[in-house]
């Protein structure tokens, strides 16, 4: 492997062609069905899905990755509000938001390779979480297109094992107008957390 | 009535206090074990019961109640098949954004993901169909998810909701809670309906309305929902601009008022066709852009912007992208729009000349009535003309059911529709057997009126057993069927689009013989056969008013639908009656 390639991989280049969202909805039962329900109804596939509980009590965050046109997302995230549990709707411009990943996975190695896998993991500011006798489990946090290279690289050593979260995300700080907010007419989401 | 908060009561008695609390008159329901005892506390309820013979059949006479009365109609079932037999009416509400509440007993708690008897994933498989539901775990939980239940089906763009109740919540004791408006309103913090319009965009809608020299109001069924349709008269007869109402919408602005085109859309009239495809500005109050109002959507309409005043954001752009998008209630967005209208009238703004657009209008209209070939001496009643009689008897208020088919679009096409909350019909899911049920539960919330169902032979074979409930229930509905032994809409298909190739439209002349089994259900029947026995059947059907009434009427299956834009073409390429045809080039 080239010096090159693994500078690109640690410095990820983001293809502007997925659409990130985050949903934040009442933790209730039924919820996650209902938005997955919407998206399957139109046929679009979720890329990734995270779902955990949000900084407010019995609010969740759904972080949505769709590769989609934007036409009809627009369509989906306006059906999206009319869940009833859906409280506020982001999309998250990934040119302008921070994407994090974790990556799991298990490598089965020979003992001459060790070293290139842990190096490979050093590189990537990895960690070993266990070793045996002829293979390794390892982490890594980060962006997503970080973990696609980094699994790509490990992919050479024979991967047994590997379970990524998918990917979570905020607006960055450092931008203006850094959180774009699905806007429709009349009701942006600001009025749809106001008592009316 | 009012029960203080923290008295113990079982889960049942706390369902029927809630729903007395919703002011609910009357439930169409049939028990089973799960909502049995449900139906225990009912016999003490002020609330009616109306006893159904098919689950179908109690949500199809929920929407007919609610259609009428704008009020929530309530279906209450069984868990498992009852449930299942409940997702139609859930859906066709859905589709027509009908107010509408079901409940359904669900398998014990501790029962449930085990494949009890009759257990069913009654909010799994309504998710999709309901504007929303709820499993309610808990006795507690109860008043509130009613009352959540009501609420949401009621507000906003209206729809059918769901709760699902476990037998053993409804068996134990709970502690009786009714939740306040503030309690309501804090527990749904994603549901805000949204009701007054943008005042930008109200005054960029007063603007283009004014300078438009084609404008043509295009009223939805948002309008009979908003209670808009005498706003909806005072924005058209002060712009002096002709309306055309969709299928939802017959009754919303009366027919023989003088600015009315009538219905639009793939059976309209060709004038109400013509004329949105050539308007310069589409004034869209409540309507959704149905591919059955659009056709070929790439085509429709092409010159016209378009004003889109909805209360679901989610119809703003969804088929067509509006100039001014305007997301609010109806009725209140229409007289902002007077307003503003008004206040630019009032600043020396001149409203554009219009009248070549009505004289063209009208030329269209003298030109293209709705046309039919009379019935030849010992050819088979023609289906028109005995619409046209049954409208021409029908007493002052009436009120019209309709099935799915050939005989809905006749009746929408030849009935004179001149107040809102007069026709009940199956607009988007296009359900077949909806006219029976939908009348009588028509006929309940408005027991004061004559309610007819038109209905056809194939619908009629779907539903017919609720006359039993009508008879009964004592509820009088008169049925007018339009029997010409086929499914008769996908017969003209076939014969228009298949070559004559007829598959599986045939039903029979023979079977059933629907005096025998009206008179079987405890209704009176009549079987028409001629002409001059049309007019003497319906007169005696109006004199009847102790019991159901059906009139059978042996009609020509030759007989067509006309106008027709087929199914994904352009408006423009309306197929005529074919007396009509030479005179086409009048519409280009």
């Amino acid at each position: 492997m080239s010096v090159g390639a693994v500078m690109t991989a640690i410095t990820p280049t983001t293809e502007v062609h997925h659409h990130i969202l985050s949903v934040l909805v009442q933790n209730r039962p039924g919820v996650l069905a209902r938005v997955a329900g919407l998206f399957a109804r139109r046929g679009y596939n979720i890329f990734s899905l995270a779902v955990a509980p949000a900084e407010e009590e019995g609010m969740s965050r759904i972080t949505i990755a769709v590769d989609v046109e934007s036409t009809p997302l627009e369509q989906i995230v306006k059906q999206l509000f009319k869940l009833i549990e859906v409280i506020k709707i982001s999309e998250l411009d990934p040119r302008r938001s921070v994407e994090r990943e974790l990556l799991l996975a298990t490598v089965r190695i020979a003992a001459d390779e060790r070293s290139q896998v842990l190096e490979l993991v050093n590189i990537f500011e990895g960690k070993i979480l266990a070793v045996g006798s002829d293979a390794l489990t390892v982490s890594l946090e980060g962006h997503p297109d970080k973990l696609n290279d980094f699994e790509a690289l490990l992919g050479g050593y024979g991967i047994v094992e590997m379970q990524r979260t998918g990917r979570v995300a905020l607006p960055k700080l450092d931008q203006q107008s850094r959180l774009r907010t699905m806007v429709t007419p009349g009701s942006s989401p600001a009025e749809k957390g106001k008592v009316s | 009535m009012d029960i203080p908060d923290g008295t113990k009561m079982t889960g049942a008695q706390a369902l029927i206090k809630a729903l007395e609390k919703e002011r609910v008159e009357v439930i169409f329901g049939l028990p089973g074990g799960c909502i049995l005892p449900a139906y225990d506390p009912l016999l003490e309820s002020s609330i009616r019961h109306v006893l159904v013979r098919h689950e179908q059949g109690a949500g199809h006479m929920a929407e007919g109640y609610a259609h009428v009365t704008g009020r929530p109609g309530v279906a209450m079932v069984t868990s498992g098949p009852a449930a299942t037999n409940l997702v139609t009416p859930l859906m066709d509400a859905y589709m027509d954004s009908i107010p509408m509440v079901g409940i359904t007993g669900q398998v014990g708690t501790t029962a449930i993901g085990t494949d009890a008897f009759q257990e069913c994933d009654t909010v799994g498989i309504t998710r999709s169909v309901t504007k929303h539901n709820e499993l309610v775990m808990a006795g507690d939980d109860l008043p509130l998810a009613i009352r959540q239940a009501f609420h949401i089906a009621s507000t906003g763009r209206p729809g059918p909701t769901l709760v699902d109740i476990p037998k053993d919540v409804l068996q134990n004791e709970m502690t009786w809670h009714w939740p306040s408006d503030d309690e309501l309103i804090d527990s749904l913090p994603g549901y805000r309906p949204i009701g007054k319009g943008h005042p930008r965009m109200i005054k960029e809608a007063a603007k283009l309305i004014l300078e438009s020299e084609r404008p043509i109001i295009y009223a939805g069924g948002g309008i009979l929902k908003a209670r808009a349709a005498d706003a909806l008269r005072e924005l058209a007869e002060m712009t002096d601009i002709r309306v055309v109402t969709t299928l939802m919408a017959r009754g919303a602005f009366p027919d023989d008022h003088p600015l009315c085109l009538g219905m639009p859309g793939m059976h309209g009239n060709a004038t109400a066709v013509t004329s949105m495809q050539k308007s310069d500005l589409l004034i869209a109050l409540g309507a959704r852009f149905d591919d059955r109002i659009t056709g070929k959507v790439s085509a429709f309409a092409p010159e016209a912007k378009v004003i889109h005043v909805d209360i679901d954001p989610a119809e703003q752009g969804k088929v067509r992208r509006p100039d001014v998008p305007i997301v609010g209630d109806c009725r209140l967005v229409i007289e902002e729009i007077i307003i503003a209208i008004r206040d630019l009238l009032a600043s020396g703004v001149v409203q554009a000349d219009s009248s070549e657009w009505k004289s063209r209008i009208s030329g269209w209209q003298e030109q293209f009535p709705f046309a039919y070939d009379a019935a030849e001496p010992g050819d088979a009643l023609k289906p028109q003309y005995c619409l046209e009689k049954l409208r021409d008897a029908a007493p002052e208020g009436t009120i019209v059911s309709s099935g799915v088919g050939q005989h809905q679009m006749w009746a929408s096409q030849f009935w004179n529709f001149t107040e809102p909350y007069t026709w009940v019909n199956s607009g988007g899911l296009g359900t077949m057997g909806f006219s029976i049920p939908a009348a009588i539960g028509a006929k309940i919330g408005r027991p004061d009126r004559t309610v007819w169902a038109v209905d056809g032979d194939g619908c009629f074979q779907m539903t017919a057993q609720e006359l039993v409930t009508a008879t009964t229930e004592r509820i009088p509905i008169k049925v007018a069927l339009l029997n010409n032994s086929y499914l008769g809409m996908v017969r003209q298909w076939q014969e228009m689009f298949y070559e004559e190739r007829y598959s599986e439209v045939y039903l029979s002349t023979e079977v059933p013989d629907y005096v025998k089994w009206a008179e079987s259900m405890g209704c009176v029947a009549i079987r028409v056969e001629s002409p001059e026995e049309v007019e003497p059947a319906i007169e005696k059907a109006n004199s009847i008013n102790d019991r159901s009434v059906v009139v059978e009427f042996r009609v020509d299956a030759r007989e067509k639908v006309f106008p027709m834009v087929p199914a994904g073409q352009s408006n423009d390429d309306v197929l005529l009656h074919p007396s009509q045809d030479s005179c086409r080039w009048a519409l280009s």
